[in-house]
């Protein structure tokens, strides 16, 4: 158990505190990607703050309205957005409109391939546009709660009330439907392809193992898991939603089942974000009293990247390489930090 | 849900072409100063210019926590959340529901949902209804008797459109499934903004007294009815002549001046909305307990309570314990024996 969140000095911790840079944004933030070598911190509404290795910001105005999801495959960022726009900001800071609805509904959610294909929904329906350009739609039964595009092939996760539907949209015939009664938000695909993960509007994961649609149920959370990173090559999947971090085991053919999570980093607040390093077995972890910490994941073992009492850590992430962690409180009080 | 941050969501009401889309176009042109975010259920009914009007899908979904009745509405969940997007850029929200819709698991939505508890705050439940056609929907639509059940503000519209008979008729019914929501008679929707929104309805502690609302010698029925005394000197000033039970949906009201015993009332509560929260609609008490010199009140929709302790009872006021129910058939002998058994002897 960690001691520090006391708000006295701590000695029983590695703090890396002054190696952080802070930035203050000015704005309300939902979330951190990257755009090369920069830092791209989403707001709440309107606007996408750059920020390069020495905490220069530029803000670019990527919306009239409020941004509903972001999400980034390293070169460029998509958001969907209230005004009806699924709107990019590339490397360059170039903003275009990639799609607009015709009745300015909300674009509830967006996703990206890393070959570049997009999708995004509005309501009940989720549009594909691969890179060739040809868009394609299909209704759900009910609203889309979260997209993701599975890590091969062209395939789409649409999340929605009573489970999930798998998508080709290249390929005849019906898309595959994976049930569990309740409210699918967002979904994730393993890395290897063998499982797909939804967070519930319980305090809940469901998880699918794909070869056989086996149930997968990862319960006993106090709140809703709002945030899920893959770890460790796909080994783990770390989770917010208690005051500890929860890290799922996707070593076997079983997935998580029948087996116990490990519960990393215990402290006095919820965590709120969480970040898989890429290459390394660490996870960067932020809290809602405003604390950030880096864990490793064989022994728990922590170290102080922000002290609490602040707002609620809203984004977290690394860059590609893994060089760079970024994060923001809701309140836009960022900082970043070289590794 | 008092917390004064938290935006106040007010739920709009009433069955088709009663004039929710008057009410509502009326509360969204009329210059007030204030600005809301509005979620509808038809795009383009609404014809003010409002980049803050979200369509919504009327999204059912049961909880999975056992509670059969516990139904909440996903799209509002997800809504709502993304209007906290746009915090500070509008000061209420107002949800329309269609005129087919139950009110139950939008309020419950509020009840539930910890991000949406955690951002907003239900305020009211105003039902619009329609003086001609709505004796004759209650017989009808089940829908339009749960909508005037659940209110906490009813409009009575068209009025001009019913002769005076005719408008007691619809108003002794309306009062026999709810005698306790604040009733207003308009024609095309004329009513202050201030009698439909920012209401407080569901907030402990404004629940300041529980009396039938007929009782509240008609402070709106005379003022705005005053032109009726002048050529009708035979009006009835309480408008309760006419006394309807309906067969299906009523309110129940235990009143008690002993104290009660809080280690039996709060079991009881709870588990009379355990096995009858499918039939209680809307459930609300002032509670005098035992040796607490603090009154307690409560509030609820079907399973869902919340209760507190709202303040000292002054020294002039009768520690009178007052609880109403509104809803369907309910078993009220066994309601009242059980109250009965939680006052202290």
């Amino acid at each position: 158990m960690s001691s520090f969140d006391q708000g006295g000095e701590a000695a029983s911790i590695v703090s890396v505190t002054d190696k952080v840079k802070p930035v203050s944004l000015g704005m309300a933030v939902t979330a951190v990607h990257y755009l090369g070598d920069r830092a791209a911190f989403v707001g709440t509404e309107e606007t996408i703050a750059v920020v390069d290795s020495e905490g220069e910001i530029s803000k670019v105005d990527v919306t009239g309205g409020g941004i509903l999801s972001a999400v980034s495959d390293g070169s460029r960022i998509l958001i969907g957005g209230d005004d009806g726009k699924v709107t990019a900001l590339d490397k360059a800071g170039t903003v275009s409109v990639l799609a607009t609805d015709p009745k300015r509904r909300w674009i509830d959610n967006v996703a990206v391939h890393p070959d570049g294909a997009i999708a995004w929904s509005v309501g009940k329906t989720a549009f594909v546009r691969a890179p060739k350009g040809e868009e394609k739609s299909l209704e759900v039964p009910s609203t889309a709660g979260g997209l993701a595009f599975a890590p091969k092939g062209l395939r789409l996760a649409i999340a929605h009330y009573n489970g999930a539907t798998l998508w080709f949209p290249n390929m005849a015939g019906e898309p595959e439907f994976l049930g569990w009664a309740g409210s699918h938000h967002a979904v994730t695909f393993s890395p290897d392809n063998k499982f797909l993960v939804t967070a519930m509007h319980e305090p809940a994961l469901h998880g699918w193992r794909l070869a056989d649609s086996r149930h997968m149920r990862m319960t006993g959370y106090p709140s809703r898991v709002k945030s899920m990173s893959w770890g460790s090559g796909g080994r783990f999947l770390a989770t917010s939603g208690a005051d500890v971090v929860i890290l799922w085991p996707f070593v076997g053919k079983d997935g998580p089942m029948g087996k116990e999570p490990a519960m990393l980093a215990p402290m006095k607040a919820k965590v709120t974000a969480v970040a898989c390093h890429p290459k390394q077995d660490i996870l960067a972890c932020g809290y809602e009293d405003g604390t950030v910490l880096m864990v490793r994941m064989q022994d728990g073992a922590e170290i102080l990247v922000r002290r609490n009492e602040t707002p609620p850590i809203a984004a977290l992430g690394w860059n590609a390489a893994g060089t760079w962690l970024a994060f923001s409180d809701e309140s836009g009080e960022a900082g970043l930090l070289r590794l | 849900m008092s917390d004064a941050s938290k935006i106040p969501v007010t739920v709009l009401t009433g069955y088709l072409g009663a004039g929710k889309t008057t009410l509502l176009n009326r509360i969204l042109s009329e210059d007030h100063g204030k600005k809301y975010a509005v979620i509808v259920n038809e795009f383009g009914e609404i014809g003010i210019d409002n980049d803050l009007i979200v369509g919504a899908d009327e999204e059912v979904f049961e909880m999975n926590n056992g509670c059969i009745c516990c139904t909440v509405r996903g799209d509002l969940v997800r809504i709502i959340s993304g209007l906290m997007r746009r915090k500070g850029k509008f000061d209420a929200i107002i949800v329309e529901t269609t005129g087919l819709a139950d009110p139950a698991p939008v309020a419950q939505t509020f009840f539930v949902d910890e991000d949406v508890q955690k951002n907003a705050r239900l305020d009211a439940v105003v039902t619009v209804a329609d003086a001609k056609w709505l004796s004759d929907r209650l017989k009808d639509a089940p829908e339009a008797k749960n909508q005037i059940a659940f209110a906490d503000v009813i409009v009575l519209n068209k009025t001009d459109l019913v002769t005076k008979p005719e408008l007691a008729e619809v108003e002794a019914r309306i009062r026999a499934i709810n005698p306790y929501a604040r009733l207003h008679r308009t024609e095309r929707c004329q009513i202050a903004i201030s009698d439909v929104l920012e209401r407080g309805a569901f907030d402990l502690d404004r629940i300041l007294e529980i009396e039938p609302e007929f009782l509240n010698a008609g402070d709106d029925h005379d003022h705005h009815h005053d032109h009726d005394h002048g050529h009708d000197h035979h009006h009835h000033h309480d408008h309760g002549l006419k006394h309807y039970h309906d067969e299906e949906m009523q309110s129940l009201s235990l009143r008690s001046d002993k104290p009660l015993d809080p280690s039996k009332f709060m079991p009881w509560l709870q588990n009379l909305v355990q096995i009858e929260g499918g039939k209680i609609l809307r459930s609300k008490g002032i509670l005098a307990f035992q040796d607490d010199d603090d009154r307690y009140v409560f509030q609820g929709v079907h399973m869902m309570l919340e209760g507190d302790h709202q303040r000292k009872w002054k020294p002039d006021e009768v520690r009178q314990s007052r609880v109403v129910f509104i809803g369907r058939e309910l078993p009220e002998d066994a309601i009242r024996e059980g109250f009965e058994r939680c006052i202290v002897s």
